[in-house]
């Protein structure tokens, strides 16, 4: 491999090498310092005249001297079994003092997009263990559900407490959690590693770390490493793995800050144009393939600037997601664990997880009526913030009631607390019992008289 | 014609040493990577490319193909499924697995399969562009071959049988052969004699868009939505239920497992007219969101295309694009690789221009041949943000007629489809009239507009409601929010998942409102009467007629509530 010391312009995480041969686009590339360590890096732009080229670790050191190396290959991951129990950097690393991995294959970190006519419409669902989202907002095999949160909320427990609990009812398949931490402080990379020791979830986990003082540009790869490792797991092994990426918003600042760095064209609010593009290059690794064992399901968290939802990297987002759990800073105030607002939160994929032999017949049912009436009671709240409570009519005063017990019984839990499906739709009924009866308009009279407690009772 | 590759910047490729013209389309590096080109400056000619660039090197060879990016067009074409350029996603599944790589290739239509066609002209017959010359039995559609919009002569030679797609059926004097399929390039509306003016309606079997806001054939429509409001299941409807004889889907910038569930849903549909497949007058195209983003944006172009082909053979056609914004972001990540200057919010300058050219080519049109064809399109919007006021959404409502506003806060709701009625238009009513006059009946427009007046009314008194509590208004005004209570639940809203209420057609559509009207008219007049509010409004059969919309007998069991309400009123009548 031929070493070339012609850099003639570093620039951010860029640097720029001229008089090279033909150098393929997206190749890694090897920088060597003067002082004997290696950086890497991945061909950005080329041409006969000059190649630029984007440096994981950054730039710090580098000067015009370096020696720069073209290998000729995409970026690709060390891929085997042992990756199940390891704890890994950004870019791949050891970082639990672990050896390498021994590799099996090598696969391109950025994947392929998969044909849409081998895809499997995902229709098993998840149990997590928690009723806003089993019940409400239900996650399917294959899905990506991102976390849209604010700073400051619990959005990183209630990722690992799904981590933990959730399951395919009946099913004893080979399960795998791959964990992609981008740009997240040391303290919360501990009590994540924590957790997973505490739980025994490592030996079944691989995680990927890029702390908040590693460089930025290497947080461009963390995910597609992660996901890269997901896919091999789920399609060569059978297994089905659950892939949490945190947090993304620090992806997207990564992103902002190489196009920048690129004298690119900037879209809104600063971040690129291609944003979209790249955003869906990750989400879209999410699936079930026809006639494949494994399933690849993304739990994606990220922070909305300002608690923004039409915030760019939220917004695109959920175009490209399947929907989006929304936790509250209003519930969290209240102190009420997990503070998922079921109301602008949604399971696109939902109904097809659903209903008889999959959950619950009444399912979709409860989960409707229980929408409208927290909407309808919460709406009253505004009112009555007006008028006061007595102004209210009785029918009212017990929508009003119904969103306080809603939150109180149903949204809150314990951290801990694993409920299960049956144990989710009881709670709902208990709740619309206190209901007027011909309130119920979304359920059919035949689940009434099969679910409402007041008929069971008889 | 060859030369090599200069610089690659992602799908942005420069290539040297090869003349070209604009929108040529070039085989790019060892592997010959589809593109085309979009730019040329000097001996630099700008190719997009529609396959990951990943490794391709400065010095790979460049060959011009010399043609612009076309569509193959013939027998073969329905039940397809292909992605942004045409090519068949179940043969590249059966060729590279079940991941797309790159440098593979397919032709759009089988060129194996035999096609049984029938002549329906004899030798010496003068032909011009758009004549038919025979048909083939696609699936249940029959397919018109048709004489290529730029060709004319006498025929010298027609033969009947068996025939590829590429076998000559048809000889022209001058020695010209014709064959099933022709190539039309994607970029260029295909020619008509002349456009029409929209005059019939599209019935959608969706209640608030044939009742409240209806689209023409030939008409366009735009579905803007913020995320999570239903749009994809609006579209799907319109395209499972819409009464043309062919659908286009276009999955532009779609997500894969919601493209995945209409690739395996379409097959299983069945067409509520014919009882055949849905899929048999169908053409999907999928461009997921991770697929190549030159590919993406060629999507659309493939997918009106087809649909002007189908219409010139006279049939009504109907292509959704899901959705247009995509589409336009394509645009924008293009043109920023093309470092061009940028316009609002980064959109190129064309944006607009790009737009109109897309949408103008719907139409009611008379065809070359003189027969009556048409496209619907119906594009969706996805304005980030749920902001209107982004440059897609503006530009995409200067130019389309109806406007189905989408709203997050009612889906929120479960009030289903969640379009908003009063953010949405349509422009097409008056044109309609007509129509609604001879097949349904005289006094719909009436029964339409005072529907819409008792909505506008009620969101009026919502206002005061929230202040001060809905048991402060007027008797007659309470009347009316309860009115339009009922029009929302039981007209407006519809379970698409039920096996009834999915598709209501339009006669039912007309009983059920005029019903609702009736109720409105019986309970004003027994107020007037010095009826008590609280019996008007609980009747029962008012409530039963919430649920006359999920009957199969629904003619019957209408008249049944009916005429329970009249003795209903007539005892509250004897009561005063």
């Amino acid at each position: 491999m031929k070493e070339y010391k012609t850099i003639n312009e570093i620039s951010g995480p860029l640097i720029f090498v001229e008089k090279t041969e033909p150098v393929g686009y997206n190749e890694l590339v090897y920088i060597k310092l003067g002082d004997g360590t290696t950086k890497r890096g991945q061909v950005l732009d080329t041409s006969k005249d000059i190649v630029v080229v984007q440096v994981f670790e950054g730039t710090g050191g580098l000067d015009l001297q370096c020696g720069v190396r073209f290998t000729g290959e995409t970026i690709k991951l060390p891929v085997s079994i042992d990756l199940l129990g390891r704890i890994l950097s950004g870019s791949g690393d050891p970082l639990d003092g672990g050896p390498r991995i021994v590799p099996e294959d090598r696969l391109d970190i950025n994947g392929a997009a998969m044909n849409p006519y081998a895809r499997e419409p995902p229709a098993e669902f998840i149990q997590t263990g928690i009723s806003t989202i089993d019940g409400m907002n239900t996650l399917v095999r294959g899905q990506k559900l991102p976390i849209f949160s604010g700073s400051g909320l619990p959005h990183n427990e209630i990722a690992l407490q799904i981590a933990r609990q959730a399951k395919v009812l009946g099913s004893e398949e080979a399960f795998a959690v791959v964990f992609a931490g981008m740009g997240i402080t040391n303290e919360e990379a501990q009590s994540f590693m924590r957790d997973f020791e505490r739980t025994g979830a490592l030996e079944r986990a691989v995680i990927f770390l890029n702390l908040a003082d590693d460089p930025a540009v290497e947080r461009l790869i963390t995910p597609r490493l992660a996901l890269t490792a997901a896919e091999y797991l789920a399609y060569e092994h059978d297994m089905h793995v659950l892939v949490v990426l945190t947090d993304m918003t620090n992806y997207a600042e990564a992103l902002r800050q190489m196009g920048a760095a690129r004298e690119e064209v900037p879209g809104r609010r600063g971040y690129p144009g291609y944003m979209y593009t790249d955003l869906s290059m990750i989400y879209e690794r999410a699936g079930v393939i026809k006639g494949r064992k494994g399933s690849v399901t993304q739990f994606p968290i990220l922070s909305m600037p300002g608690d923004d939802i039409t915030h760019p990297i939220p917004d695109l987002s959920g175009y490209i997601t399947e929907g989006q759990i929304v936790v509250s800073r209003d519930l969290h105030r209240k102190g009420i664990y997990p503070p998922i607002n079921v109301l602008p939160s949604l399971s696109r994929l939902m109904n097809s997880g659903i209903g008889e032999g999959r959950t619950r017949e009444d399912h979709k049912a409860v989960s409707d009526q229980m929408y409208a009436a927290y909407a309808e009671g919460n709406d009253l709240r505004g009112l009555v913030a007006i008028v006061g409570k007595d102004a209210l009519s009785e029918r009212d005063r017990k929508f009003l009631e119904f969103a306080d017990m809603f939150e109180d019984q149903f949204v809150r839990q314990g951290k801990d607390e694993d409920r299960s499906i049956e144990t989710t739709l009881e709670i709902g009924w208990r709740l619309l019992a206190e209901l007027p009866e011909a309130q119920l308009t979304r359920i059919d009279t035949e689940m009434i008289n099969k679910y409402h407690p007041a008929h069971r009772a008889k | 014609m060859k030369g090599t590759v200069y610089r690659i910047a992602g799908p942005v490729v420069t290539v040297i040493d090869v003349p070209t013209k604009m929108y040529d389309v070039v085989k790019v590096g060892k592997e010959g990577l589809m593109g085309e080109v979009i730019g040329i400056e000097g001996a630099k000619s700008t190719v997009q490319v529609y396959e990951d660039t990943s490794g391709i090197a400065p010095g790979e060879p460049v060959e011009n193909t010399s043609m612009s990016l076309s569509v193959e067009l013939g027998p073969g074409l329905l039940t397809s499924v292909y992605d942004g350029i045409q090519r068949p996603l179940p043969v590249l599944l059966e060729k590279m697995g079940d991941f797309i790589e790159r440098g593979v290739t397919a032709p759009g239509l089988d060129r194996e399969k035999k096609w049984e066609f029938k002549p329906a002209i004899t030798k010496g017959t003068k032909v011009a562009g758009g004549d038919v010359i025979g048909t083939v039995q696609e699936t249940h559609i029959e397919h018109r071959i048709m004489v290529p919009p730029n060709v004319a002569g006498v025929v010298d030679e027609i033969k009947s049988g068996s025939f590829t797609v590429t076998e000559c059926v048809c000889k022209l004097a001058d020695e010209t052969e014709l064959t099933l399929m022709q190539k039309w390039p994607v970029r260029e509306s295909r020619p008509v004699r002349k456009k029409l003016m929209p005059d019939t309606p599209l019935i959608t079997g969706q209640r608030i868009l044939d009742g409240l806001f209806p689209v023409a054939k030939g008409g366009t429509a735009a579905i803007p939505g913020p995320f999570g409001s239903g749009k994809t299941v609006t579209q799907q409807q319109l395209a499972k239920w819409s009464d043309t004889e062919i659908v286009i889907y276009i999955g532009c910038g779609e997500r894969g497992n919601e493209m995945a569930d209409v690739l395996n849903e379409f097959p299983e549909l069945d067409d509520p007219k014919t009882g055949e497949p849905l899929m048999e007058r169908t053409v999907l195209i999928a461009n997921t969101s991770n697929m190549p983003v030159a590919a993406r944006e060629a999507s659309v172009y493939t997918g009106i295309t087809i649909a002007e082909y189908f219409r010139d053979m006279g049939y009504d056609v109907s292509l959704m694009a899901d959705s247009t914004s995509r589409w336009a972001e394509a645009m924008r990540e293009i043109s920023s690789r093309l470092e061009e200057m940028p316009g609002e919010e980064g959109y190129p300058a064309y944006l607009a221009a790009r737009l109109s050219e897309f949408y103008e080519r719907a139409g009611s049109v008379e065809t070359l041949s003189g027969a009556k064809g048409s496209v619907t399109v119906i594009g969706a919007v996805s304005p980030p943000g749920g902001d209107f006021s982004e440059p897609v959404t503006q530009n995409t409502l200067r130019i389309v007629k109806v406007f189905w506003a989408l709203d997050s806060k009612l889906s929120q709701r479960r009030h289903f489809p969640s379009i908003n009625w009063l953010e949405s238009y349509s422009l097409y009513t008056d044109a309609l009239a007509d129509w609604y006059n001879e097949h349904i009946s005289p006094d719909w427009p009436l029964l339409r507009s005072d529907a819409m007046e008792i909505l506008q009314k009620e969101s009026e008194l919502q206002e005061i409601v929230q202040l001060v509590g809905s048991d402060a208004l007027p008797e007659d005004q309470q009347l009316t929010l309860e009115v339009a209570r009922m029009i929302r639940e039981y007209f407006l809203q519809q379970n698409a998942y039920h096996d009834v209420d999915t598709f209501c057609e339009m006669d039912k559509q007309y009983k059920l409102m005029k019903a609702i009207m009736k109720y409105s008219d019986l309970a004003n007049t027994a107020l007037e009467g010095g009826a008590e509010l609280e019996d008007i409004t609980s009747v029962k059969s008012k409530d039963d007629l919430s649920k006359v919309k999920f009957e199969k007998e629904f003619d019957e069991k209408l008249n049944i509530v009916l005429s329970a309400m009249d003795k209903e009123f007539d005892a509250i009548r004897g009561a005063v």
